[in-house]
Order: C-alpha cells, then sequence, then structure tokens
C-alpha cells in the first residue's frame, strides 16, 4: 500500500488561507489504513476546519482516491456545495486524480506520501518497494538490496554494518546480512555469487504509464 | 604507467599514504605537507569527502598534487555523482597524468555534514570499476559512443577485512577484483593476526589481487576507543589502548606532550615492519587522518623504503 502521514495543521492551513468555503475528501484504501485519510480523519478535519471559522461545503470518501470513475462520482458530491477549495486526505495520486475532477477549483494535500510498504502491524508501516522497475527479489531471498540497503548497494554490503546494523540508520538491519542470512537457510548462497546489473535507467524517465490489455 | 602499478606488478612492497583535501580552496599547507611524502610512497591516495564532509574535491587536489610533483590517486565514490560525471571526471583525471584511481561506493551523506544533498549512488564501488574496465576495452563512453581518446586506470578498492559474515565482504571483493580492481587496500587493521585471518580467506576464494594493508596510526586512547565504538570495521586491541594510556600517563607526570603520539608512531611502523618482513601482504596504505608529517618517520622506524 501507499504509505502517507499527515502534514502538519498549520501547513494545510496556510493553503486554504483566504477562502471560506472548503470540501473534505478522503480515501478508503490506503489513506484509511494510515490514518490520515479514513472517516474518522474526515470528520476530524472538519471539525478543526469548523472551529476555525470555515464552511465545510461536503465531504466525500471514494472507494479509492487514486481510481478516476470511484473519483469521478465523488467530485459531483464535492462540488455541490460550490467550495472554494478542497482538501484531499489521500496520497499524491488522489489528491492529483480529484484535481483533474474539479475543473479549477484548487486542491491542496492533507498529507505527505511517503512510500510503499507493508502494514507489519496497527500503525506501524515499513518501506518495502522503491518501484525500481527492475524486481530483483529473486536473486536477493525476497528481500529488497533497492529498497532495505540506504544506497540501494545491488552488489553486496559496503563494510559499514555494526553489529548487523546499517551504519546510515541503526534501528535498521543491513540489507545485505538479511539477505545473506535469508539465502543461507535455503541453501542458496551460490546467488550471492551472481551479479545483479545496475540499473538501466534508459526508457525510465517519469511520468510512466503502463498499458494492461 | 601508473607508479603504484609498476611497484605491485613487479613485486614491490607498495606504499601510499592517504591525504584529504581542505574545506576550502586554499592548499597551500597541504602541499607543503605533501613534499614530505616525496620519493617515499608510491601514491599519495586523495579522499572524496570521507565521512560524506565537504571538501573542495579530490580531482582538484590530485591535479594540484600532480603539479607538485607528487603521484596522486584518485578516489572516486558514486555517493555525488552520476556514472555520467564519474566518467567525465575520469576523463579530465586522465588529462592531467592521474593514472591511479580507487573506486568506491562513498559514505552516504545522511553520515555527514550537508545532509541534505541528494545521495546518487548511481553506481557502487563494483559498478564504478566494471564501467571503467568496460571504457578502457572497448574506448567507448557509459552510453556506448565512441571516445576520442581513452585513458587507462590502475584501478583499486577498498575492502573491510574485520567483518562478521565475513563471507559477503569476500564475495564483493571478488566482484571488485572480477570488476578490474587490481589492488585492494583494507580499512585500518591493528594486529597481524586480523590481516593474517583476512589474507587466508582471500587465497581461499582464489582471489588474485594485491593486498595494501591499511594503517591507522594510533594518536590516543580516545581515538582508539572512539574508533572501536563508532568505525564500523575497527578492532583496536586492548593492550594498545593501554599502551596509549600509558605514553598519556608518564608525559602528564613528566610534564612531556605528544607521547601517545609516538607511541602510536612505534605501534604502527613495528606493524608495517611485520607486515613487510613476513610478507603478509603486497603493500600497506598510511592513513595517518591529518598527520602525514608523521609518515617519513614511520617508514624510517619501520625499514621500509619504495
Amino acid at each position: 500500500m501507499i504509505v502517507s502521514k499527515r502534514k502538519p495543521v498549520e501547513e494545510v492551513l496556510a493553503m486554504l488561507e483566504g477562502v471560506k468555503k472548503v470540501a473534505i475528501v478522503g480515501c478508503h484504501e490506503c489513506a484509511l489504513a494510515c490514518k490520515v485519510g479514513g472517516d474518522d480523519e474526515v470528520a476530524e478535519w472538519k471539525q478543526l476546519l469548523e472551529s476555525k471559522g470555515y464552511q465545510v461545503t461536503a465531504t466525500a470518501m471514494p472507494t479509492e482516491s487514486c481510481l478516476n470513475f470511484h473519483v469521478r462520482k465523488a467530485a459531483k458530491e464535492l462540488l455541490k456545495g460550490q467550495p472554494e477549495a478542497i482538501l484531499s486526505l489521500a496520497c499524491g495520486s488522489g489528491v492529483q486524480t480529484v484535481a483533474q475532477n474539479v475543473k479549477n477549483i484548487p486542491v491542496y494535500p492533507g498529507s505527505n506520501t511517503m512510500f510503499i510498504g507493508q502494514v507489519e502491524r496497527v500503525g506501524h508501516f515499513n518501506e518495502m518497494c522503491r518501484m525500481c522497475g527492475d524486481c530483483v527479489l529473486g536473486q536477493t531471498g525476497a528481500i529488497c538490496p533497492v529498497t532495505k540497503c540506504a544506497k540501494s548497494l545491488v552488489n553486496g554490503p559496503c563494510g559499514g554494518a555494526k553489529n548487523g546494523k546499517c551504519e546510515v540508520n541503526p534501528e535498521n538491519d543491513c540489507a545485505w546480512i538479511m539477505i545473506y542470512k535469508k539465502l543461507e537457510a535455503m541453501g542458496q548462497l551460490d546467488k550471492l555469487a551472481v551479479d545483479i546489473e545496475d540499473k538501466d535507467y534508459d526508457g525510465k524517465s517519469w511520468p510512466r504509464s503502463v498499458e494492461v490489455k | 604507467m601508473s607508479v603504484l602499478e609498476q611497484a605491485l606488478e613487479s613485486g614491490v612492497f607498495g606504499i601510499t599514504a592517504e591525504m584529504a583535501p581542505p574545506k576550502g580552496y586554499d592548499f597551500t599547507e597541504e602541499m607543503k605537507v605533501a613534499e614530505c611524502l616525496k620519493g617515499i610512497v608510491h601514491g599519495v591516495n586523495v579522499t572524496d569527502m570521507q565521512s560524506a564532509s565537504l571538501k573542495a574535491s579530490s580531482l582538484g587536489f590530485c591535479i594540484a598534487l600532480k603539479q607538485h610533483g607528487l603521484e596522486p590517486i584518485i578516489q572516486m565514490t558514486g555517493r555525488d555523482r552520476s556514472r555520467m560525471a564519474i566518467m567525465g571526471d575520469m576523463l579530465s583525471a586522465a588529462a592531467f597524468g592521474i593514472d591511479t584511481m580507487l573506486a568506491l561506493t562513498g559514505d552516504h551523506t545522511t553520515v555527514g555534514d550537508c545532509k541534505a544533498s541528494k545521495p546518487v549512488f548511481d553506481l557502487d564501488s563494483v559498478g564504478i570499476l566494471k564501467m571503467l574496465s568496460k571504457m578502457e576495452a572497448t574506448g567507448k563512453d557509459c552510453g556506448g559512443n565512441e571516445l576520442t581518446s581513452t585513458p587507462h586506470f590502475y584501478k583499486g578498492a577498498a575492502v573491510t577485512p574485520v567483518y562478521e559474515p565475513i563471507f559477503l565482504q569476500i564475495n564483493k571483493l571478488k566482484k571488485k577484483v572480477d570488476a578490474g580492481a587490481k589492488y585492494v587496500q583494507t580499512q585500518g587493521i591493528f594486529t597481524v593476526e586480523a590481516l593474517e585471518t583476512f589474507m587466508d580467506q582471500v587465497a581461499k576464494a582464489n582471489i588474485k589481487v594485491h593486498v595494501m594493508a591499511g594503517i591507522i596510526p594510533l594518536k590516543a586512547a580516545g581515538m582508539a576507543k572512539y574508533m572501536n565504538a563508532n568505525v564500523p570495521g575497527i578492532a583496536v586491541p586492548d593492550d594498545q589502548i593501554e599502551k596509549l594510556a600509558a605514553a598519556a600517563a608518564e608525559g602528564k607526570e613528566k610534564g612531556v606532550k605528544g607521547l601517545p603520539m609516538q607511541a602510536g608512531i612505534e605501534m604502527a611502523a613495528n606493524l608495517c615492519r611485520e607486515i613487510k618482513e613476513r610478507k603478509l601482504c603486497d603493500g600497506i596504505h598510511l592513513m595517518t587522518i591529518g598527520a602525514e608529517k608523521n609518515i617519513p618517520t614511520i617508514l624510517e622506524k619501520a625499514g621500509i623504503a619504495i
């Protein structure tokens, strides 16, 4: 899922300066799980904005804020009260999808989009994938060196691990020591001898599109 | 031909020193210090913003050393450069007669002093070596386009000999050598036993590379303790820390300064001598961390000359 974090209230209020009528839109998928844009958070923002003197003209909760056809329906609800601005609590993709569906009403983000991650337990998220477009998990015991190594090293560790921990952030385990242990346990240490190609950025300039037929 | 290459490839015990450019553009002091290295080392290895702390670039400092009649070894990290920038810098280095290099991944920006800088890491040490080897073999740049002239470098890499699991360091060392590294300098080692254990591993893995033992002359007990606690791969034994502490106590009692540094010089010189006499590896790399002026003394005491 896409993991996001709430923006500071002051930053959001600064974006909304000068307007009175605001609509709020959440997202029933990732943003809900991250506790930044579910029903509770939409209600919370509504209460907060009203306490600051804003008129909240509508709220909407599309199943997925990044799905164009879901957002199209939600947009109709959002625009009913003629808001001067819309606060989206979804990820960056959701904010932009909403913006594309509400003509020229400004849409402001209520959160910062962080990473693709796992929910280790409720309220705790770990980054798992940096979307490099060349998955190497088959060679690395299903532990991603591009994401789990702070330098995204594909040829093995730097010399910087101390007691198995990363020198960049000692709270993190060294990706390559984890990979080594996993491959050893699976009897696949020979995979470490195989070179992983350096990332090829040719054809990877963003924004990218994928067509599935 | 690279001076270090001539030495190592002909079986001469290699000696290199390390210098760091200043945090500024005036190299006067550093060049004065570098004078003392003339004729006693095979190369001066210039750090590329070590510990990710901003300094003048390795390339510029190497050019200055060359102009002062020394043999620079350019360190090239992938932290701040894409593959294009690395290749461009290496072409420029060659234009100034720099023919020896050390490929490193580089410390991460978050451990340095310009933490907001973007960590690039387009290529790691292995990737840098591969790219340069391919360039040398094909006469083409990193995009496959013809170069008008193609330099050749004597290429090296670094290794952490005290590491758990050592399998990973040996595995990566093999990749570095396969990618074109002809010599490798180790993280600082402090005992012959640590070096011997590592050399056994290199031999077992059948890796053919010239190993230069990294020597860090200790300056004080506090420095050794700090490195043990904070620098990965560093393991200064207790008896050496005790010698430094005893030297400090003696100095305090007699009112003499500099005794711990002298003790550090003695220990480093003894280690160098034993490494050479017992032919434990192919050379030494002296990392004096700002005390390059001590290098002639260390080499003299060790009885080692180029």
